[in-house]
């Protein structure tokens, strides 16, 4: 829904990010991207590539790492990979959870050509 | 020649949000951060419980909306300070950003307000992603809508965890809404939250609504 907004922001993370001493070009730019942070990869790779246009990420690949919502049980303390809307321990069936993985929206490096 | 990064990519938000929630510590103000789908009767619910608290409680309203002003001019009526962000002029987002509330807040007078409320744009999807430095957040769900909208978009329950309204419960009897099941749902998801159901129509449900408020508001 705001993944232009989003892409923007990631280009400008990753522009600033770019040695000084470095005039060549960005090969990739590397997220991790929850499953659980409301936004659409596909749809944040289509923004990325036409906000990079006039930019030195032009070309660059975006890739994306998807990570899965996982939750801690405070009942029993294990922890549980979400498959679906619930958020309930698949060992207990407990509902006191807390959410150990899958809000993560980062930019975790850009590689450099040689 | 990788250079590592690893940067949260609302970091600028998140840190405006830190910066935000010392403002409003530093002024002894508690924010409540409303959300809900468009329609389910965010403004009306604010109108009718701002008009009841107004006596005991000074507030402030930042209100979003993509265009208009008609909340704010709703809002304003009942005494409160209604302040209108419409996002065309931030790009027409979906969501209020910590920046925008940290403008809006500058122009209210923060030193004589116990309680400002951010009726965020209606929109159940990204919202509650940006943290505006509020306090706790609401999530309002009338009976026209589905039972399962919690189910559908459960990381806006998930993530507003201060309490759930449903509201407009005075239309129950010509609908086929079922709204025990509406609650175990969002319960579902969000086990300890409190759930009102009130009518913003008939004031129904107000009296725990509003207590809720004032007990929140008293314990910052």
């Amino acid at each position: 829904m705001h993944e232009m907004g989003i892409a923007a922001e990631i280009i400008k993370i990753a522009e600033s990010s770019i040695p000084e001493d470095f005039d060549g070009a960005v090969e990739k730019v590397n997220m991790r991207i929850g499953k659980m942070s409301s936004v659409v990869p596909e749809s944040l790779k289509f923004c990325f590539d036409i906000a990079s246009e006039d930019t030195r990420l032009k070309g660059a690949d975006f890739v994306i790492e998807e990570i899965p919502v996982v939750f801690l049980c405070k009942e029993c303390e294990k922890e549980t990979e979400a498959d679906g809307p619930q958020f309930s321990c698949k060992e207990c069936g407990g509902k006191k959870i807390e959410i150990i993985s899958g809000k993560e929206l980062e930019i975790t490096s850009i590689e450099l050509e040689d | 020649m990788e250079v590592k990064i690893v940067k949260k990519v609302l970091d600028a938000n998140d840190t405006m949000a830190e910066e935000n929630r010392k403002l409003f510590r530093d002024k002894n103000v508690y924010v409540l951060n409303i959300m809900s789908s468009p329609g389910s009767g965010k403004t009306e619910t604010l109108v009718k419980s701002l008009a009841r608290l107004e006596p005991e409680l000074k507030t402030a309203v930042i209100v979003g909306d993509v265009c208009t002003t008609n909340d704010a001019d709703r809002l304003n009526v009942t005494g409160t300070h209604a302040v209108q962000v419409n996002t065309d002029e931030f790009g027409g987002d979906c969501h209020l950003a910590a920046h925008v509330i940290r403008k809006a807040a500058l122009d209210l007078d923060l030193e004589s307000i116990d309680l400002l409320i951010v009726e965020n744009i209606g929109n159940l999807v990204c919202p509650a992603e940006f943290d505006i430095g509020e306090d706790s957040r609401v999530v309002l769900l009338s009976v026209t809508e589905g039972e399962d909208k919690p189910l559908k978009y459960p990381v806006m329950f998930k993530l507003c965890s201060g309490a759930a309204v449903l509201n407009k419960v005075d239309l129950l009897p010509y609908l086929d809404f079922n709204i025990d099941e509406a609650e175990d749902n969002i319960k579902s998801i969000n086990p300890d939250i409190p759930v009102f159901r009130i009518s913003a129509k008939t004031e129904e449900g107000f009296d725990d609504w509003l207590s809720w408020i004032k007990d929140v508001v008293k314990s910052k």
